[in-house]
């Protein structure tokens, strides 16, 4: 009988220490008490998770050495960090400080548990003034004070295979038009003019944005209510979605292509002539081989007649956490990431343009390229709806296209007809949610 | 060790009063419950927990502006559960379409897995030499990590570089294009392939422990009196394995109706309307759209048909088995 109880008393103590252990681990990591230590969630910016580690940890380094605030980096890959965000949100276990994709910033804002970045926060990281103000116009909803903070600075642009362009005696498109005529050239002998992301619904919401901005059309009214059903976003998604069905300069299987890479990879293997992609797709090229000369850049363009909207504004912005104990570590901590020196050893590994007023690109050697995009991000973009319900708007108009384009690419067809069907049923969506 | 010291004290106090007129409890009374506290808890913290939060959750407005602080959503009743039904709007009728295909799903999945688990099961009841290899070849896919498995057939179910398309168009000369497979309607039979990959191995898991407790002589007496394979099977197979049947039925149904790992790896992010299983339906309508509320009260609907279902159908199995 003793045996029996002394190890039925182990077996609880053994239950016990488990537990306590369980949960002093899952406290220790953000809310460090002594104020010396903060956790930092960065998105994925360089060629791998581990890329972003070499790249970041000498800066955190620094940063230590400076102010004595150790920093915890967490790299946290795309597919995860919105789902990540959405826990730490709902369970309060959250980092000090995190990236966020800039679209998510009115939307995360909403939700209230982000730190506003009033006057003295602001006063606090360098003032609001050093940033691009195309690129601080992304912090948050118009007229509040932002959650979030420019980091990087992305923006699309079309890249063009200078080589397979010299040998069909094409030069580089400036009107919708041209390029689809360009394409018709470049698609022979099992080449194709095009590759698109046509299954990430993330890329096709931002087309979905940028096709109706060009026709002057808008996704959400002045009161931040959906209006997915107007003729001009119907006629932008068939525009973008022909490039498939009646232009056929994309290969039908591109409806399976679920992230952006897939899309480049084929570009810089030669199989297609032009890809659409964000600024930072350069070290993707270059890990498949293709040379920096080898291949140019122009903006996205529109139809004659149209919006001269080539992107989106695109980019990474800096949000701290509301409950976090170390609030003056968190801004010193955005302030050395925002700052001069900082910026300029992150932008050339992480392909970042500049969100800081006043800075020369740094991003690539390449000074038309540099020149390209930099007029690109401050001239002719427009940012995606700065509303709470632009995550659902990425989330339900972007799974519309991939239907759509696994329709046309499976030898269907969808009429204008369809996509304002298609579109109805994601507005009802989002109202619902709402 | 303090309860015990705390028995010890009590017992003799209550026998001394004569109030509690009950026996001393003996020593070591406590260790069953010890002994049990451990699944109880887990059972409490890890089970109960949870689904009365979501049954709470499901009265609630848990959108985005609240998810940071559940306390302040707001009350809504059966709100929830009226979009989630009303089944003229976008929602209640994704819900219902995703209901049907998931119902054809399950028909097809359990029905085809248990029928080849019973072939299988059969055809290696008797000793033949090399036996065990099959056995073991057959288990493969239920040995295999979910993910991994799955995994191999998102790549040999591609378009362009896939297994599949290989085998039926280049190597077999089929004639036309070589289909998709992860999206359009297509995806329906892909998604159905996978799933009965995986689980009709545990179907004939099963029925193989249970024809090991069929006697051999049963069979031997109906051959002599001229039964031939199928009518044994049917008389006597079948019949016997009753018990066995009734609960792998009920348990192949409740995990293939709750499925969520197979579409979840097989079509990622982008899920094809044509394999829009219900639990990754509902797991988009609140991760998605930060729906919380919305997502709970499909999950409890959910759970409402499946404890139906369960209860009709072991109902109605108890009532054969008594008749029979």
């Amino acid at each position: 009988m003793k045996i029996r109880t002394f190890a039925a008393a182990a077996a609880i103590a053994a239950l016990a220490i488990t537990a306590t252990g369980c949960s002093g681990g899952a406290n220790s990591g953000s809310n460090d008490s002594s104020g010396k230590t903060l956790t930092y969630w960065a998105s994925n910016q360089g060629t791998s998770l581990d890329n972003d580690k070499e790249v970041l940890t000498p800066q955190l380094k620094k940063f230590e050495d400076q102010t004595g605030i150790k920093v915890n980096l967490e790299v946290i890959g795309w597919n995860d960090l919105q789902t990540r965000i959405q826990t730490a949100v709902t369970s309060g276990q959250a980092p000090d400080v995190l990236n966020i994709g800039n679209t998510w910033a009115a939307s995360l804002q909403s939700t209230g548990a982000f730190m506003p970045f009033d006057a003295a926060a602001f006063d606090a990281i360098g003032g609001k003034d050093k940033f691009v103000k195309t690129a601080m116009d992304t912090g948050g909803v118009a007229g509040e004070d932002p959650t979030s903070v420019p980091l990087y600075g992305l923006a699309y642009g079309l890249y063009y295979n200078k080589a397979m362009f010299k040998d069909a005696g094409l030069t580089p498109p400036t009107t919708w038009e041209e390029m689809v005529a360009d394409a018709k050239k470049l698609t022979t002998g099992g080449k194709h003019g095009f590759s698109l992301a046509a299954g990430s619904y993330t890329e096709n919401s931002h087309f979905a944005f940028i096709n109706a901005a060009q026709n002057g059309a808008e996704f959400f009214d002045a009161s931040g209510k959906p209006t997915f059903t107007s003729d001009g976003v119907v006629d932008g998604i068939a525009r973008y979605l022909d490039l498939m069905q009646t232009d056929k300069v994309v290969d039908p299987g591109n409806a399976q292509y679920d992230n952006a890479t897939k899309a480049i990879n084929d570009f810089a293997t030669g199989k297609v002539g032009m890809v659409l992609s964000q600024s930072n797709a350069n070290s993707s090229i270059a890990s498949q081989g293709m040379k920096d000369d080898a291949f140019g850049v122009v903006a996205f363009p529109a139809p004659a007649g149209g919006k001269d909207v080539a992107t989106m504004v695109a980019g990474i912005n800096m949000s701290i956490f509301k409950n976090t104990k170390n609030k003056d570590a968190a801004l010193q901590f955005v302030k050395f990431m925002t700052s001069e020196a900082t910026q300029g050893e992150l932008d050339k590994p992480f392909a970042a343009l500049p969100v800081l007023a006043g800075v020369t690109p740094s991003f690539t050697d390449n000074a038309e390229l540099a020149k390209t995009f930099s007029d690109i991000y401050a001239n002719k973009s427009k940012p995606l709806p700065l509303v709470a319900a632009e995550d659902q708007f990425e989330s339900t108009v972007g799974k519309a296209m991939n239907q759509m384009f696994a329709t046309v690419a499976s030898g269907g067809t969808v009429s204008k007809a369809d996509i304002k069907a298609a579109l109805t049923t994601a507005q009802q969506a989002v109202e619902a949610a709402g | 060790m303090s309860v015990s010291t705390a028995v010890k004290k009590s017992g003799p106090e209550a026998g001394a009063t004569g109030k509690q007129p009950r026996k001393p409890r003996r020593a070591g009374w406590w260790l069953p419950y010890a002994l049990l506290a451990p699944a109880v808890i887990f059972e409490l913290v890890i089970h109960v927990i949870p689904m009365v939060t979501g049954i709470w959750m499901s009265f609630l407005k848990l959108t985005k502006m609240f998810i940071a602080n559940w306390g302040n959503a707001p009350f809504v009743g059966l709100k929830n559960y009226e979009v989630a039904l009303d089944f003229n709007s976008a929602v209640g009728l994704g819900l219902l379409k995703s209901f049907g295909i998931t119902a054809a799903f399950t028909i097809l999945v359990v029905g085809i897995s248990w029928g080849l688990g019973m072939a299988a099961a059969v055809a290696l009841q008797k000793t033949f030499r090399g036996r065990a290899i099959f056995r073991t070849l057959f288990l493969i896919p239920y040995a295999l990590p979910m993910y991994a498995g799955v995994i191999a057939w998102k790549f040999m179910l591609q378009k362009d570089s896939g297994a599949l398309n290989h085998l039926l168009f280049d190597n077999l000369g089929l004639p036309g294009d070589k289909p998709f497979w992860l999206i359009g309607d297509n995806a329906f039979i892909a998604v159905v392939l996978v799933a009965i990959w995986r689980l009709w191995p545990f179907a004939f898991l099963m029925l193989m422990a249970g024809l090991q407790s069929v006697p051999t002589d049963v069979y031997e007496a109906s051959a002599v009196d001229g039964a031939k394979p199928m009518r044994q099977w049917w008389s006597i197979t079948l019949p016997l394995l009753r018990p066995v049947n009734m609960v792998l039925v009920l348990v192949m149904f409740l995990w293939t109706f709750n499925d969520f790992n197979t579409p979840f790896v097989l079509f990622g992010g982008s899920q094809p309307p044509a394999g829009d299983l219900i639990s990754f339906h509902i797991y988009n309508a609140s991760f998605l759209t930060w729906n919380f509320g919305s997502g709970a009260a499909m999950s409890v609907l959910l759970l409402l048909f499946l404890l139906v279902v369960s209860g009709i159908y072991l109902l109605f199995m108890n009532r054969r088995k008594d008749r029979a």
